[in-house]
């Protein structure tokens, strides 16, 4: 756990996606890892750019899918041979087709489910504090039209006074200091 | 001449494709979230918005008093009865469930396809979806006859130790249903959650502020965050996929699955399920004509989609011709006598009106007219095209429903059906339901979905960095 008093990091703030991108680029060239970028909409450069490229997510959705699926076909075939027989005109018991329409179902059900609640959980969210909304620029840009990187504290090369001329070089909107 | 001309000065076709735009040009990122925004985020509640709010809670009202008396009296209220065990119950079932679909299709399948023309529409088109399955759902539950019963539908553990019976295609319909609404519900609260943040931060007041909040969860536009979110959604559209196919194709086994001449047909799936899409965007035309006057977004529902909407319904409405001549030429090709019959009596039997009102409504003025990008773009035509459609698919599901069963197999037992003032009063009440919750959903939250909107936006193209640099 961060210590939760200090400066979280330092936030510049862009016009630009493509601005971001190469200041981005550039910082991530340049050794730092601890860093984010905040846009109001996917920038997939963005992501490229500090490193992010792969997810969790369509993991987490087989998962899921696979046990629901099979969660489903189990209940099925276990009711309609063991708990509860119907014994209708002599026809098999275990009549596996007639169980797969209500296993597709759960498939896709269990599957998207992972996929919305899994996304969410390995975003860490729901968070509804974080130092960023403290940066007086943050909230009025962040989700509507302007583009963020904040260079973290926690990355070991980070220096107050040389970290912010370092991103004044990227020519931002302003680079303000984000208080815990 | 092969190309046709176009004129210079009409800004709404782009001059590189000859299309028209998809959004007007000339908007900013800030533009458009202060319109969507300021929608939701005003003080003042438009007097229209007011004025249609009465009269769709007085259908609501209408609803919960059919409702009441049912509970009160059973479904003998209704004018089913043998032969005709099914009535309205089923018809509005089918045909609200089938109006859900035309959001999945353009929030899960256009997506998956990249049409970015989708973006504008997607929000309140899965909005649709819901609040259709919604009134859809409703009508299995209070078919019952016990609707304090409807939770036997679900395998649960009782301690009569009774089961459902699983190779039925009515225990089939549970699961198709609850997973699309289930679906549905997280696939449109997973899309809005960015746009909550944007609202969070927008608002002025300190209860808006918490309101959004909360159900923005934190968003706070990660990257990383958003590369999970895009998987997700990605991930959430391919699965909505073949769970919509799935939906009306379940829905069609409740009829085809029974050995009944008009119901025992192969056809059947495909042919409700391009139906489904058909009656779905008619229903997306006749919300989003009057609300894009309404709220003055032209800018960011344009003639484009209404043009697009126009050329799907005409491909769907053609799967639904072919479906219609399928099932004559199989009434003929079968040598089936029932079956002949069957078709004979749907078409000039005294109940034959209503066949040939669905032939009218759904192929002969859409399929005739929706060629012409005259007409498809004129706002007025499309409008009147919607509810023909939307009129057209309800016979659609009259006739499967009605004229299947009212002469059955012994002329002793052929009977009719007359919809009862209940029936009626059931159905006009789903409609009131429908456009309460509509209604409070275009005053509550974003209706168009801004992120993907900014998406769109020529600003949103990255350049490359040589273009850049010789622009300095």
């Amino acid at each position: 756990m961060p210590a939760r008093e200090g400066v979280y990091g330092l936030l510049a703030e862009f016009e630009t996606p493509g601005d971001l991108v190469r200041a981005a680029q550039q910082a991530r060239q340049d050794g730092w890892r601890r860093m984010d970028c905040y846009t109001p909409y996917p920038v997939e450069e963005a992501a490229e750019a500090i490193g992010f490229h792969r997810n969790k997510v369509p993991l987490l959705t087989l998962i899921g899918g696979l046990m629901g699926g099979s969660a489903m076909f189990l209940l099925q075939a276990w009711v309609s041979i063991l708990a509860y027989p119907l014994n209708i005109a002599g026809r098999p018991m275990y009549s596996w087709p007639a169980f797969i329409v209500p296993t597709y179902e759960w498939t896709i059900l269990f599957a998207g489910l992972s996929a919305a609640f899994g996304m969410l959980a390995l975003n860490g969210l729901p968070s509804l504090y974080h130092p960023l909304f403290n940066a007086p620029n943050f909230r009025d840009g962040a989700t509507t039209d302007k583009f963020f990187l904040c260079l973290e504290a926690l990355d070991p090369k980070f220096d107050r006074a040389e970290t912010k001329a370092y991103l004044e070089k990227f020519k931002p909107n302003s680079v303000v200091e984000v208080e815990y | 001449m092969a190309t046709k001309e176009v004129k210079p000065a009409d800004h709404w076709v782009d001059p590189a494709t000859g299309e028209y735009r998809v959004i007007a040009p000339g908007q900013t990122f800030r533009s458009i979230t202060e319109k969507i925004v300021r929608i939701v985020l005003t003080p003042h509640t438009p007097m229209g918005w007011f004025a249609l709010f009465t009269v769709a809670g007085g259908g609501a009202t209408v609803l919960m008093v059919a409702l009441t008396w049912l509970f009160l009296k059973g479904v003998g209220i209704w004018a089913i009865t043998q032969p005709v065990a099914w009535g309205f119950a089923i018809i509005n079932f089918v045909w609200w469930i089938g109006i859900g679909h035309a959001g999945t299709l353009i929030s899960a399948i256009l997506l998956l396809f990249k049409q970015g023309w989708r973006n504008s529409i997607s929000r309140f088109a899965e909005a649709m979806t819901i609040f259709a399955v919604a009134c859809a759902g409703l009508f299995p539950v209070i078919h019952v006859g016990r609707p304090w019963l409807g939770y036997w539908l679900l395998p649960l553990p009782f301690t009569m130790n009774v089961w459902p019976q699983f190779r039925s295609p009515l225990m089939w319909d549970v699961f198709a249903v609850s997973t699309y609404a289930t679906i549905s519900v997280v696939f449109w609260y997973i899309g809005m959650v960015p746009d909550f943040g944007t609202m969070r931060d927008r608002a002025q007041s300190r209860f808006a502020q918490y309101f959004y909040g909360l159900l923005s969860v934190g968003w706070r536009g990660s990257v990383r965050h958003w590369m999970r979110y895009e998987t997700a959604s990605l991930l959430l559209a391919g699965l909505a996929t073949p769970l919509v196919l799935s939906v009306h194709t379940v829905i069609s086994f409740d009829f085809a699955v029974a050995v009944l001449p008009g119901w025992h047909t192969t056809i059947f799936p495909p042919y409700f399920v391009a139906g489904a899409i058909y009656s779905g965007f008619a229903m997306v035309l006749t919300l989003a004509i009057p609300l894009r006057k309404f709220y003055h977004l032209e800018s960011l529902v344009t003639e484009r989609h209404i043009d697009n909407m126009g050329k799907v319904m005409l491909v769907t409405g053609f799967i639904v011709a072919y479906g219609y001549g399928m099932e004559a030429f199989m009434a003929w090709y079968s040598a089936d006598h029932w079956e002949a019959f069957a078709f004979w009596n749907r078409a000039f039997g005294p109940m034959g009106w209503s066949y040939w009102t669905l032939i009218a409504c759904n192929l002969v003025i859409p399929l005739t007219t929706l060629w012409s990008r005259k007409l498809r773009t004129n706002i007025a035509f499309m409008f009147f095209i919607s509810i023909v459609v939307n009129t057209g698919m309800w016979f659609e599901r009259f006739v499967i429903v009605v004229t299947s069963l009212y002469r059955d197999f012994l002329p002793s037992s052929w009977g009719t059906y007359r919809a009862t003032k209940w029936d009626y009063a059931t159905f006009v009440g789903t409609m009131g339901f429908f456009t309460v919750l509509f209604l409070l959903f275009v005053r509550f939250l974003p209706m168009i979905p801004m992120n993907e909107i900014r998406m769109i936006l020529p600003q949103a193209k990255i350049k490359p960095k040589a273009t850049v640099e010789a622009g300095d």
